[in-house]
């Protein structure tokens, strides 16, 4: 294999006594499409701002191409594209203005920045709005600019963290688009997110993080066929009663999750435990088997919806 | 390199960039010359209302021994306060905008400037600024007849440490602010440094209160214009100069490392 992209060991970041990543060993290959999932404030944007090389690690080692971000965090990030989770968008400049003054951020020549401007202007989709001021674009176009201005410098390296919050679905699906299409050029990308579509669909490989710490790996198939069951049931009774029938459930399929608005019903075979239900007398009033996703992993690992 | 000597120059406190951030500035003020300009104004007003009212009723000035009308006293004065005031203006309110609300600086440090290059940059535009002012004072103090020789044109890079001096203690004192109303401290300093740095009368005047006028960095700053504006130059210059560089450097020192702190913890 080989030398790793990014290679963390042991990694620690603290704020004062608070302790918000906990000792993380996390290696990214190149080419690979790599996620952070976790509930807020699982330290996931803490990660990627030390991989981004804004923030210092208080303990471990961290290697990016091979070079470590204290002597070398310069060179590291002229190699990089950072879409931070709160957009630094410059608001006192039009919209192309952000894009090129940025890359000359990077020392590319005036013409260079010209050129990366007009072309990143089509990808954002934000052409018309070229002479605009940034404060006048709605939150989903402010996102496609921070996303174009990271590509100024043609990064290797991509870290977008929560790349599509306030994005409408059809402009999700543009960029998960232009996203595989850095991917299959050979950029390397790695996000963090709270979208299990999100993450099925760009991520080869994942780390699921909880207070600091990385509680499972792997990829999303992977992840559901290790800590899921094939299918899911899910039952709603009728509101406020969810808690009392799921006494009633106990022992159906592998495992049962009461939600405040639903019971889940984890099993390899979701309709033979829905005829169970039945047999047992209850009558739930809906019923749907469907197969288990990321987003069960995500609830069985954290004990928390997406929605906390 | 070993660890002892990084510790003493840190990679990232290396100045490699700095100048992006004023290409960056000169985008946003292509729009908004008139802010600059008008910065020019005050000091010029002073000196306008100085030369028509107190010069009139003020005899003569000894400068290094030569005696000068009080117009020609005070002209220099003014234009050391014309250089401080374009660097404290963009160095302070501005600089706590970028720094807390618009987020500026936190898009540059992702890129390959780093926390050395923001801070020279940004102290690097208000000096720029100051010298601007500076520039047009002198212009128009020719044009008035206060200028005196050829070695006034001395005083532009004296202007310049005096802009450099007054940029960088701005901004290293803005990064500790926590908000606007802290402005006002600014605004409340300014005003004494203004008026007591020898500016409008010679330091024998303070008496036993002049070691106070000493430490005022404006007060080394008026000494050198108006040295350079007479043409009468002294070892006790040197002093004044060395007071302005030390304290310069101190200061930048420390814009950067608080940039550091502030936004890369
Ligand atoms: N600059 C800071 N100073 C103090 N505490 C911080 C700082 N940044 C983050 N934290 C704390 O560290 C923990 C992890 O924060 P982080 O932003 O990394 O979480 P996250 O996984 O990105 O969450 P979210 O999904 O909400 O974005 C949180 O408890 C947060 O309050
Ligand atoms: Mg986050």
């Amino acid at each position: 294999m080989s030398e790793p992209l990014i290679r963390a060991h042991h990694l620690v970041k603290k704020f004062g006594d608070f302790t918000a990543v906990d000792g993380i060993d996390v290696e990214v290959q190149p080419g690979e499409a790599f996620g952070f999932l976790g509930p807020n404030g699982a330290g996931k944007s803490s990660t990627m701002r030390m991989i981004s090389c804004v923030s210092k690690p208080t303990d471990g080692t961290l290697r990016i191409f091979g070079l470590d971000p204290v002597t070398d965090g310069p060179k590291i990030r002229a190699r990089i594209g950072v879409v931070p989770q709160l957009d630094t968008l410059d608001t006192e400049l039009s919209v192309q203005e952000n894009l090129w003054i940025y890359g000359r951020f990077f020392d590319l020549s005036r013409a260079e920045c010209r050129r990366r401007t007009t072309e990143l202007l089509d990808f954002a989709q934000l052409t018309e709005r070229a002479e605009s001021v940034v404060d006048d674009l709605s939150g989903g176009m402010k996102r496609r600019l921070s996303i174009a201005r990271s590509l100024i410098n043609e990064p290797s390296l991509l870290l977008l963290d929560e790349p599509t919050t306030g994005l409408d679905p059809q402009a999700r699906h543009v960029l998960w688009d232009r996203l595989y299409r850095l991917k299959q050029q050979g950029v390397t990308l790695v996000l963090t997110t709270h979208y299990m579509d999100e993450a099925e669909q760009l991520c080869d490989r994942l780390v699921v993080m909880d207070q600091g710490r990385i509680v499972a790996e792997g990829s999303p198939r992977s992840l559901i066929e290790q800590y899921a069951t094939r299918e899911v049931l899910e039952l709603r009774f009728a509101a406020g009663t969810n808690d009392q029938f799921a006494d009633q459930l106990h022992g159906l399929g592998s495992r049962q999750e009461a939600l405040p608005d639903r019971v889940l019903v984890y099993a390899d075979d979701g309709e033979a435990a829905l005829q169970e239900v039945h047999q047992r007398g209850m009558r739930p009033e809906s019923a749907l088997v469907r197969r288990a996703s990321l987003e069960d992993v995500f609830l069985l690992l954290t004990g928390r919806t997406l929605a906390d | 390199m070993s660890a002892g000597v990084l510790r003493i120059f840190p990679p990232e406190m290396v100045v490699r960039r700095p100048h992006r951030m004023i290409e960056r500035h000169i985008a946003v003020y292509r729009r908004q010359w008139l802010i600059v300009v008008s910065g020019f104004f005050e000091p010029l007003f002073y000196l306008l209302s100085m030369r028509a009212g107190l010069g009139s009723l003020v005899g003569a000035v000894s400068v290094g021994g030569k005696q000068v009308p009080y117009d020609a006293f005070v002209a220099p004065a003014l234009m050391a306060a014309s250089a401080m005031n374009g660097a404290i203006f963009d160095s302070t309110g501005n600089v706590l905008h970028r720094l807390k609300y618009a987020r500026i600086y936190d898009a540059a440090l992702a890129t390959p400037m780093g926390p050395a290059d923001v801070a020279m940059g940004e102290i690097g535009w208000a000096l720029i600024r100051g010298q601007i002012y500076a520039i047009g004072f002198l212009v128009v103090m020719a044009a008035l007849g206060l200028t005196n020789s050829w070695w006034c044109l001395m005083a532009l890079p004296i202007c310049a440490l005096i802009g450099l001096c007054f940029a960088s203690i701005g901004f290293a004192g803005t990064t500790f602010m926590r908000g606007w109303s802290d402005m006002d401290i600014v605004n409340t300093l300014m005003m004494p440094l203004f008026l007591f740095s020898a500016t409008f009368f010679p330091i024998a005047a303070y008496g036993s209160w002049a070691w106070v006028v000493q430490i005022s960095p404006l007060y080394h700053g008026v000494a050198l214009v108006r040295a350079a504006n007479e043409g009468v130059w002294s070892a006790g210059l040197l002093g004044h100069t060395l007071f302005l560089v030390v304290l310069s450097v101190a200061a930048l020192v420390l814009a950067a490392r608080r940039v550091d702190t502030l936004l890369r913890k």
